[in-house]
């Protein structure tokens, strides 16, 4: 069988450090996601708020789980860590070898 | 003249003449086909054309409408990008198959009738087989007999369901179909084995890791989004597909998460995705249907822009897989930016091309009162952000540095992801432009409202600062080199083992009665061997003497017989 066919190009020498070797571009970039978080976490806060004032509403729950304040953000966080854990579980069952069906 | 031709015709008739062209000119022609296919499908307008009557049976080779147009113009970009993805390193094999490929795929929703469909149904297996043996592995070719093998076993079961749906109504129209009879129920299931249903989609996952870094771009856009145009066509309406399509969206994600080769997890991702489309059918109102056609429009853009910036990794770097992957953004920055508009896409982040698409299918599940499916739903989309949101990016670029070091993508490569890229922000933006009028049915839906892109950001965000938590307290699964059993454990080991222990069978069984066999004829030939061989009684060779004396006691026992017959009979009296 012919070989995998691919350039990997020339051995690139590296032009010294990189945006993300350094740690705290890593930190400031989850401290910009913390702080997005928080605003669109208090939209819904607000909300209620801006309505009795102005009577204008950003979103009315069309449904009842809707009206519970931050639905989506507790729904969107435990949905993420429920699939990760299901799935490190489901590994448990179905995880073998790289080469298990080439034996 | 070209207007003449059935569109599928200019690419499939354009592929013959790929072999006899080389460098410049090939590129040139392989990347005119896909212009003037869809001038000719442009040109035609809609309605029915090439009318023929076989055997009493009505065929209608072309038949243009809201639906099909869509999917043509679909198949024709996504076939366009593709090739110039393909401009560097693929193989002229590569390019006509390629070709043949999406013009099969252009035939077949233009198919106005089944047994057109069931040809194209068939070329689509033929000439995408290639795109997978053109890799040149021992697996790649493993993987494409398998995958050959289903492919068009899906078009047997699909000819039976015609077969039976033609003796029972007299016609082979594809138009809506339903599951009463025999024969839709066969036709479905032969769709749904292109579609990837569930416990029948291993074939995905199976082969698309394993074909060329430009054939995995190709085999994404055209079988499944075919399959989901016919679904479209003959199924919609149909509540059973409402649950297929949950399902498909929900157990892919988890698989997704602990597998290792990144573009293997794109084929999970496929199947999640499709899952939204077949849903999207399943509820088959008129918001619904338009949900499903243009998520299948813009999957086919970023399923396509992911597919071709792992399909660059493996070029350069030789390799998809997370465990072997990590810092790749220091040589191909380039292709990491565009890699995460695609992961943004599938994600559907506000601007990007799933926002106004998957949502419609949610609304329409909602609109219908379909509330648990809605929720599932809306649990799969912090599954896609998981796998294709962050994990392929992530760990394709970003993740703890590999130490490989390499050269950009080259520059086709590039411009075809830029090109995607566009589009999927294009899309995402401006869906009034060129997407929702190009829907088969009129769109009332609007995307951007500030309850969707609210309650949309929290979604995201929030799964994205899980990641972030888990990823942080080293609760996030590791990358490991794995391979995780799925159903196609069923064929590859469980029939293996039964097919081989029945061989075994067999095999002893027959040892046993050729054993037997020879021993019964061994002994037959001795027995022969001693009574009338050599030295056998009845072989042997007589003296002239004996033979005398046996004439004499031949005549002898003659006249002996000969006395005792003659009756005795006194002489009769002189006269």
């Amino acid at each position: 069988m012919a070989s995998d066919k691919r350039d990997m190009g020339e051995q690139v020498k590296d032009r010294g450090r990189h945006y993300f070797d350094d740690p705290k571009r890593w930190k400031r970039l989850i401290a910009i996601l913390i702080v997005v978080c928080a605003v669109v976490f208090a939209l819904d806060i607000a909300n209620p708020i801006l309505y009795r004032m102005t009577g204008f509403e950003l979103r009315h729950p069309e449904r009842n789980w809707e009206g519970f304040p931050e639905f989506y953000a507790v729904y969107g966080f435990l949905a993420y860590t429920a699939i990760v854990y299901t799935a490190k579980l489901l590994r448990k069952g179905v995880m073998r070898d790289e080469d298990y069906y080439d034996r | 003249m070209i207007g003449s031709l059935p569109p599928a015709a200019v690419m499939i008739l354009g592929a013959l003449f790929v072999p006899l062209l080389r460098g410049r000119a090939r590129t040139g022609w392989v990347l005119l086909l896909p212009i003037a296919s869809l001038a000719a499908l442009l040109a035609l307008g809609e309605g029915e054309f090439g009318q023929v009557s076989i055997f009493s049976y009505e065929l209608t080779l072309v038949r243009i409408d809201g639906l099909s147009r869509i999917f043509g113009w679909l198949f024709h970009i996504a076939a366009f990008i593709g090739l110039i993805f393909a401009r560097r390193g693929g193989s002229a094999l590569e390019d006509a198959s390629a070709l043949v490929y999406a013009g099969a795929a252009v035939g077949a929703v233009g198919a106005g009738d089944l047994i057109t469909l069931f040809v194209f149904w068939e070329l689509l297996a033929l000439s995408s087989v290639f795109l997978v043996w053109a890799r040149g592995t021992e697996r790649s070719y493993r993987a494409g007999i398998r995958y050959l093998i289903i492919q068009v076993g899906s078009g047997v079961i699909l000819l039976a369901g015609i077969i039976a749906h033609a003796r029972a109504t007299g016609s082979v129209a594809f138009d809506h179909l339903g599951t009463e009879t025999l024969g839709t129920k066969l036709i479905l299931l032969g769709i749904g084995i292109k579609a990837a249903f569930p416990l029948l989609h291993n074939w995905l996952t199976d082969a698309y890791p394993e074909a060329t870094y430009s054939g995995a771009v190709f085999l994404s856009a055209f079988t499944t989004k075919v399959a989901v145009y016919a679904l479209a066509r003959g199924y919609a309406g149909t509540d059973l597909l409402i649950w297929v399509g949950v399902v498909m969206t929900m157990f892919p994600i988890f698989y997704a998460v602990i597998e290792n080769d990144l573009r293997r997890v794109l084929g999970y991702s496929m199947i999640n995705q499709i899952g939204f489309m077949v849903c999207g059918v399943g509820i088959g109102t008129e918001m619904a249907v338009n949900g499903a056609v243009a998520h299948a429009f813009n999957d086919v853009l970023f399923k396509g822009l992911l597919f071709m910036s792992t399909g660059a990794l493996l070029y350069r770097a030789g390799t998809t897989k997370c465990s072997e992957l990590g810092g790749l953004y220091k040589s191909m920055p380039k292709t990491a930016g565009l890699c995460i508009v695609g992961a943004a896409s599938i994600s559907a982040f506000p601007l990007f091309s799933g926002f106004v698409s998957k949502s419609m299918v949610m609304a329409a599940a909602l609109e219908q009162n379909l509330d648990v499916v809605w929720l599932f739903l809306l649990f799969a989309s912090a599954g896609v952000l998981h796998h294709a949101g962050i994990k392929i990016p992530f760990y394709g670029f970003f993740g703890p540095d590999s130490g490989i070091r390499t050269k950009e993508a080259p520059t086709s490569m590039l411009i075809a992801m830029g090109m995607a890229a566009f589009l999927c922000v294009f899309n995402g933006t401006f869906p009034t432009l060129f997407l929702y009028p190009n829907l088969p049915y009129e769109v009332t839906y609007v995307p951007f409202t500030s309850a969707h892109v609210i309650s949309q950001l929290q979604l995201l965000f929030f799964a994205v600062l899980a990641f972030v938590w888990l990823r942080l307290s080293d609760r996030e699964p590791h990358e490991l080199p794995s391979t995780n059993l799925d159903a196609d454990w069923f064929y590859r080991r469980f029939g293996k083992g039964l097919a081989l222990a029945a061989g075994g069978v067999t095999s002893r069984l027959r040892d046993a009665v050729a054993a037997r066999s020879v021993a019964a004829a061994g002994s037959a030939i001795g027995s022969a061997r001693r009574y009338m061989g050599p030295t056998g009684v009845l072989g042997r060779t007589w003296p002239t003497g004996t033979n005398v004396i046996w004439v004499a006691i031949l005549l002898l026992v003659f006249l002996l017989l000969y006395y005792a017959s003659t009756p005795v009979t006194s002489a009769p009296p002189p006269p």
